[in-house]
């Protein structure tokens, strides 16, 4: 058997077993252990990659190229951490009635689905398959963020349901023409969404169609990808959804849109031989890095604030596949696996630090360095991270964007960099109270699940210092396969 | 293809047209989820009727899919749920109906204006439905922007769903089977939790008015 069977397979299986068993005190325990299992076939699926090379299983329905390999070995990877970091978290939650058995069952099976859909939206080959999984994923994030059944969080939820519901309809009928235009060449059988068959005749796919499914696909996956002015959703549901959730929302769904945006526009830069992709993906990718840089001086909330972050730096990475080239096309994804580790490891640490403070709001957090050091340097140096000090892997990944913007697209530059500057102040000003400031608080109760925290900085500062030669390859091939 | 065939689906694209503005128009919970009915057995009919054109017997499963899906179950589901939650004879107030009509008919020539280039060229009966089946995301969509209720909005997202699903067989002769599959359960477990949450949402609010889901901004 292939390690995609276990790879796609335990998460499933898994979330049928959380189904019976969630409610139970166990439950916590399992989910980390179907979690490390996931992660464990993923690094064997991953080892064999690095072996024997790219892979189509299952009657070519699925696949593994330079291009998901990374990002399928992350979200086991980061969906493996986040189960450690909710083990102790929703311990307290459910001590501070939060959480209830029921709730917990819903929770952990959602999870582990959650992860499943994810993991499939990455590795199938077809395009219509890819839709049903990315709603799926919608809908076991719409149950994960309404967890908590508070007034709050239904409202999020339901804003979430209906924006990305909308959105990814949209995507649908992008879908739809892109099947339309794949029929002429392909025939109407199955074979005609699958994505390596349409890359090979993307030449001559005919332009008009492929313009109009491209645009309706950028709007769809857009939304969940959280693109202004689109991105409303976004900040409510990281804010009123569990810690864990937003972790893996931020982290790794955000991520799996844009992978999906990235195929389709392989085949809509082969077919239009235009601008049109990368014109929209630039600017989109700028308004959202702007908005986004405004957004966070006004934000109370600390997980509302690393919301807007995330905004801010998913613009920013679809601004550098928009640029294209090896070499934006290579920072890009490297933004995107960095982000995606250093931003759940925040949310980890601002996870502990809300449950301590018995608050979201960023005044009533104050003194993390006095109540629980670990905590105080994880958000403190995490917050570092994202702000893109060196000499961590945001700084790298940023500093080639930057670099390229200047060469090629300059009018960009400064719009890049006052955002950027904004975000800094911004954030940096609001997270030293909240780790030096003077508190009156008592230490930690319980110990919080730091090691997660610590393992995501490291493996994030080890990006921005050196990366393993194999992954270095996949960039770069990738960032080939995308072109530009 | 015989000219009667092709007529025939352009009558039933016509009426989905013209079901999706009755939908704008509609004050009534009812009459909302009758219309919807409506639109779901015309899709089912146009279905059948495409499969039987171009000898595609794969539609006819996706015909009875539908069928069953959005002509049964969804709007039994939906009548269940309007009758637990005693909002069967609500009566909404909607403001401009002309105005929101006008807009309608605009937003119709502009999905005739986008689908233009690709029906020109299609070798398909996809010629006027595509254009029509946009039409019908788009009012569809504008629907559920003018609603402030709950139902409604829940309503005009399952419309949305039926204007795509028209454009998939209409313009392609349907999508893989598998991929319909997927995007059937996605509805029908998508219309569950929508159900499940209207309860929680009038357990949290005493009223199903989204108006009350608006206190998350910016301040």
């Amino acid at each position: 058997m292939h390690p995609l069977h276990f790879v796609l397979g335990i998460p499933l299986l898994g979330s049928l077993l959380q189904a019976f068993i969630g409610h139970r005190p166990v439950a916590r325990a399992v989910n980390v252990a179907i979690s490390l299992a996931t992660f464990l076939a993923a690094a064997v699926l991953t080892a064999d990659v690095i072996a024997h090379g790219p892979v189509f299983v299952w009657n070519r329905e699925f696949f593994i190229d330079p291009l998901n390999v990374f990002l399928v070995t992350l979200t086991a990877f980061v969906g493996f951490t986040t189960a450690v970091f909710s083990r102790p978290y929703m311990k307290v939650e459910l001590a501070h009635g939060k959480m209830t058995a029921p709730r917990l069952r819903l929770y952990h099976s959602m999870y582990q689905l959650f992860s499943a859909t994810m993991l499939v939206a990455l590795t199938t080959n077809n395009l219509g398959i890819l839709w049903v999984a990315m709603e799926a994923a919608t809908l076991t994030t719409v149950l994960l963020v309404s967890v908590y059944r508070t007034a709050a969080s239904l409202e999020a939820a339901w804003k979430y349901f209906i924006l990305c519901g909308v959105g990814i309809a949209q995507a649908l009928f992008g879908t739809v023409l892109l099947y339309m235009a794949a029929g002429k060449l392909l025939g109407s059988s199955g074979g005609a969404l699958l994505w390596t068959n349409l890359e090979a005749v993307k030449g001559s796919l005919d332009p008009d169609i492929m313009a109009l499914a491209f645009a309706f696909l950028f709007i769809g996956y857009g939304t969940k990808v959280g693109l202004a002015p689109l991105h409303n959703w976004l900040p409510d549901a990281h804010a009123e959804g569990p810690t864990p959730v937003s972790a893996v929302l931020s982290g790794l769904l955000l991520n799996v849109a844009l992978y999906a945006i990235l195929r389709c526009k392989v085949l809509a830069d082969g077919a239009l031989h235009n601008h049109l992709a990368s014109g929209l993906m630039m600017g989109f990718g700028l308004l959202s890095v702007v908005a986004a840089a405004f957004f966070l001086w006004r934000q109370k909330d600390v997980k509302r604030m690393f919301a807007y972050s995330s905004i801010e730096h998913m613009g920013l990475i679809t601004f550098a596949f928009g640029m294209g080239g090896p070499i934006a096309n290579f920072a890009g994804l490297l933004h995107m696996t960095v982000h995606s580790l250093i931003k759940s490891a925040i949310f980890f640490a601002v996870g502990h630090a809300a449950q301590k403070a018995g608050t979201q709001l960023m005044d009533g957090i104050r003194g993390l360095i006095t109540v629980n050091p670990t905590v105080g340097w994880g958000l403190m140096l995490g917050s570092l991270a994202i702000l893109g000090l060196p000499p961590f892997g945001v700084f790298a990944s940023e500093f080639l964007i930057l670099t390229t913007a200047m060469r090629e697209h300059a009018w960009a530059t400064p719009f890049l960099l006052l955002a950027l500057g904004i975000a800094f102040a911004a954030v940096f000003a609001r997270v030293q109270p909240m780790v030096f400031g003077e508190t009156t608080v008592r230490r930690l109760p319980h110990p919080p699940a730091l090691l997660p925290v610590f393992v995501h900085l490291g493996l994030g500062l080890m990006l921005g210092l050196y990366i393993p030669p194999y992954l270095n390859a996949w960039y770069a091939q990738a960032a080939r396969l995308l072109g530009g | 293809m015989s000219v009667f065939l092709t007529q025939f689906i352009n009558l039933l694209a016509a009426i989905l047209l013209l079901l999706a503005f009755a939908m704008l128009a509609q004050r009534r919970v009812l009459s909302l989820i009758h219309l919807f009915t409506l639109q779901g057995a015309t899709l089912a009919v146009s279905t059948a009727v495409v499969g039987y054109a171009t000898a595609q017997p794969h539609l006819y499963f996706s015909a009875a899919l539908t069928l069953l899906l959005k002509v049964i179950l969804i709007p039994l589901l939906l009548h269940r749920v309007i009758d637990r939650l005693n909002v069967r004879w609500d009566l909404e107030t909607l403001i401009n109906i002309p105005t929101t009509q006008l807009v309608g008919i605009v937003l119709v020539m502009f999905a005739f204006y986008l689908a233009q280039p690709i029906a020109q060229m299609s070798a398909t009966i996809a010629r006027g439905t595509l254009g029509i089946a946009l039409a019908c995301v788009l009012l569809s969509f504008m629907m559920m922007i003018t609603r402030s209720k709950a139902v409604p909005q829940v309503i005009g997202f399952l419309a949305m769903e039926n204007g795509l699903f028209f454009a998939a067989t209409a313009a392609t002769y349907g999508m893989p089977m598998v991929v319909e599959l997927g995007i059937a359960l996605d509805v029908l477990v998508g219309i569950l939790i929508l159900g499940v949450f209207l309860f929680h949402i009038r357990e949290q609010f005493d009223s199903l008015d989204i108006r009350h889901l608006e206190k998350l901004k910016e301040d």
